[in-house]
């Protein structure tokens, strides 16, 4: 019994001190792996000028002056001069403007689509994995059926259905997240039915704690890594296909300025006056890149399996 | 040993077949794992009860049980005279509070996501009543130090904690709500055996100071020794022998029983070679398909015609004292004989 009594009281002995000040918790952790991703850094630069740029474009465009709704139709198709960076449009407005302005939409859209569909999948996936039986059964039928449409055919559809003269930011978020909650559903279902089998929850069953609690104190922090990185890498999905929606004319409506309008206008001029094409269709692709590089980055850190 | 007081846990006749499903669309039970299949037992204030078995023979799906994280087929589960596995929602909460459980595998029962403070007082936000809000932080710190952990370690994470300590966590979160029944499912068996013997006498020391109950689940019967008061040996469902430490140990009766302990390694090499063992050929039957009358017969050695016709009771037989599951039950010094 002495040497018993010896060993507990060693028992602070095998304590391990290298990790003792590094916390668990989900963003801490990826935190520490992302400050140290350059790619990360890089893609968070840009997306935070991008941001930046949405909500307050003034900052941007008046170092020339042009407010993206005066045009002087004498000046159309200029090029680039000392005035207007990126030259002029069709109707003679500044095209440098127009480019920063558009990015509020690209990036309201983005965010908005990524965000509805992750609460919704996320939410409807965590009830069907917990509750599985009928709630799962129903719940994943639903979201196949939505699956089975190809997203961007069916946001076409949808919105050429409901008509240019309803089309706006709105729609277009509606239309895509619409289509985008299935995927998040299927992976979140997934992530909880391997959480709720882990021991961790037989023991707050065993103390009594209700579902409501096992499902967001337990499961949820355990599951929600990889629909958080789906969500970052869908930004960059719903980006583009804003600017593929709008560029077809079902997207957003003039005289609200978005890149993918902006290429679309732009496009039979393209020979005689490139750049009002070539300056947004960067941009686009910048935004998309950065929102990929940062999905690709974060899901490095929060879900190393997924690699 | 604890003097026999009132018992606090009466396990009657209890029953758990998982059914076995056959078909996509249309399922049609084509059979049951008998898990447990017929366990009656009692346990006093205070006292440790052993149970022991190979993997398999349902020690866990017992514990679960008990603990009523499973619903059974048949038999009850009386906790001061109530039955959890009839108990629904407040009352069910009402009564965990007398009967907690530590689990086997201290790397997966702790949430990773939650600090050591949070997981040890999650008891007292489930019940809320059992210690205000203010002085909660108190008690988890009280706690880890009553189960020999730094209590300013409350805000650490479970990694970054040694396997003993992280069993030492779930044994906190065991005790916060004063349970006078604790389920052990081989709470050591995860540990190196350096730590095992620290959690053993950890264990052994809050009994002593709560007057706790333990139903002491494991496959190792020289640690089941050193704890138990009592032990129940089971085999593919049931128990086989029921008795206190001296009576299984120095004289098991049950065939099983001996074969098992004839299997315990002897850390003497004196005498150690010339030591009987008994070796039983084959597996333990499938518990979907058990045999006939009495489970073990396949295996043993003493099997007769009546074996596979009569299901021998769990009841005291001539020439022995404590209760075995046998037709032919005899003592039989397995451990110290030469």
């Amino acid at each position: 019994m002495s040497n018993a009594t010896v060993a507990e009281s060693a028992k602070d002995k095998d304590a391990r001190p290298e990790k003792a000040r590094r916390p668990a918790s989900l963003w801490s952790d990826a935190w520490h792996d992302l400050r140290r991703n350059k790619v990360f850094i890089l893609g968070s630069i840009l997306v935070l000028i991008l941001l930046l740029m949405a909500a307050f474009p003034s900052l941007f465009s008046s170092v020339n002056a042009y407010d993206p709704s005066t045009c002087d139709l004498s000046n159309a198709r200029e090029g680039i001069t000392s005035k207007h960076w990126f030259g002029t449009d069709n109707l003679g407005c500044d095209t440098y403007s127009r480019v920063i302005y558009g990015a509020r939409v690209s990036v309201i859209v983005g965010i908005a689509t990524s965000l509805i569909s992750a609460v919704v999948g996320g939410g409807l996936g965590l009830l069907a994995g917990y509750y599985s039986r009928w709630v799962d059964v129903l719940l994943s039928r639903l979201a196949e059926i939505f699956f089975a449409i190809p997203s961007v055919l069916g946001a076409l559809l949808f919105l050429s259905a409901i008509g240019r003269e309803n089309a706006g930011a709105f729609t277009v978020v509606l239309s895509l997240a619409v289509l985008a909650w299935p995927l998040i559903l299927r992976i979140m279902r997934a992530a909880v039915i391997s959480a709720k089998n882990q021991d961790y929850v037989t023991a707050a069953r065993a103390l009594g704690a209700g579902p409501g609690r096992i499902m967001l104190r337990h499961i949820m922090p355990n599951a929600i890594a990889p629909v958080i990185v789906t969500a970052t890498l869908n930004l960059g999905v719903f980006i583009a296909a804003e600017a593929g929606l709008s560029f077809l004319g079902v997207g957003v409506q003039p005289p609200t300025i978005s890149w993918g309008l902006m290429i679309g206008d732009a496009r039979r001029r393209f020979l005689e006056a490139p750049e009002p094409l070539i300056f947004p269709a960067i941009f686009l692709s910048i935004t998309v890149l950065a929102f990929v590089m940062l999905g690709d980055a974060v899901r490095d850190a929060l879900d190393p399996k997924l690699r | 040993m604890t003097a026999p007081t009132e018992s606090i846990l009466e396990v009657r006749d209890l029953v758990k077949h998982f059914p076995l499903n056959y078909g996509v669309v249309f399922k049609r039970q084509v059979g049951a794992i008998k898990a447990v299949d017929g366990v009656s037992f009692d346990l006093r204030r205070g006292e440790t009860l052993g149970v022991v078995g190979e993997s398999g023979c349902g020690k866990s799906t017992l514990a679960k049980l008990l603990m009523a994280l499973e619903r059974p087929t048949s038999g009850s589960v009386r906790i001061n005279g109530r039955d959890i596995t009839t108990a629904r929602g407040a009352e069910l909460k009402r009564m965990r509070r007398n009967i907690q459980m530590v689990m086997q595998d201290p790397y997966t029962s702790l949430n990773p996501r939650m600090t050591v403070g949070d997981i040890v007082g999650e008891p007292f936000e489930i019940h809320s009543d059992v210690a205000p809000k203010g002085g909660r932080r108190q008690r988890v710190q009280e706690l880890l130090e009553v189960v020999g952990l730094n209590p300013d370690h409350i805000n650490r994470y479970p990694h970054q904690f040694s396997g003993g300590q992280r069993q030492r966590i779930g044994i906190a979160r065991g005790l916060a709500l004063q349970p006078e029944i604790i389920i052990c499912d081989e709470p050591v068996s995860a540990l190196d055996v350096s730590i095992q013997a620290q959690v053993m006498n950890l264990l052994e020391r809050l009994q002593n100071e709560f007057n706790l109950a333990y139903i002491f689940i494991a496959h190792d019967l020289s640690v089941v020794r050193h704890i138990s008061d009592r032990i129940a040996v089971m085999y593919l469902g049931k128990i086989v022998e029921l008795g206190n430490d001296t009576e299984i140990y120095d004289n098991p009766t049950h065939p099983y029983t001996q074969a098992l302990l004839s299997a315990v390694p002897v850390p003497d090499p004196e005498g150690r070679e010339t030591r009987q063992r008994i070796i039983l050929q084959g597996d333990p039957p499938s518990p979907a398909n058990p045999p006939s009358g009495c489970h073990f017969r396949t295996r043993c050695w003493k099997a007769q015609d009546v074996c596979a016709e009569q299901e021998p009771a769990l009841e005291v037989r001539p020439g022995s004292a404590h209760p075995s599951a046998c037709h032919f039950a005899e003592v039989r010094d397995v451990v110290n004989a030469e």
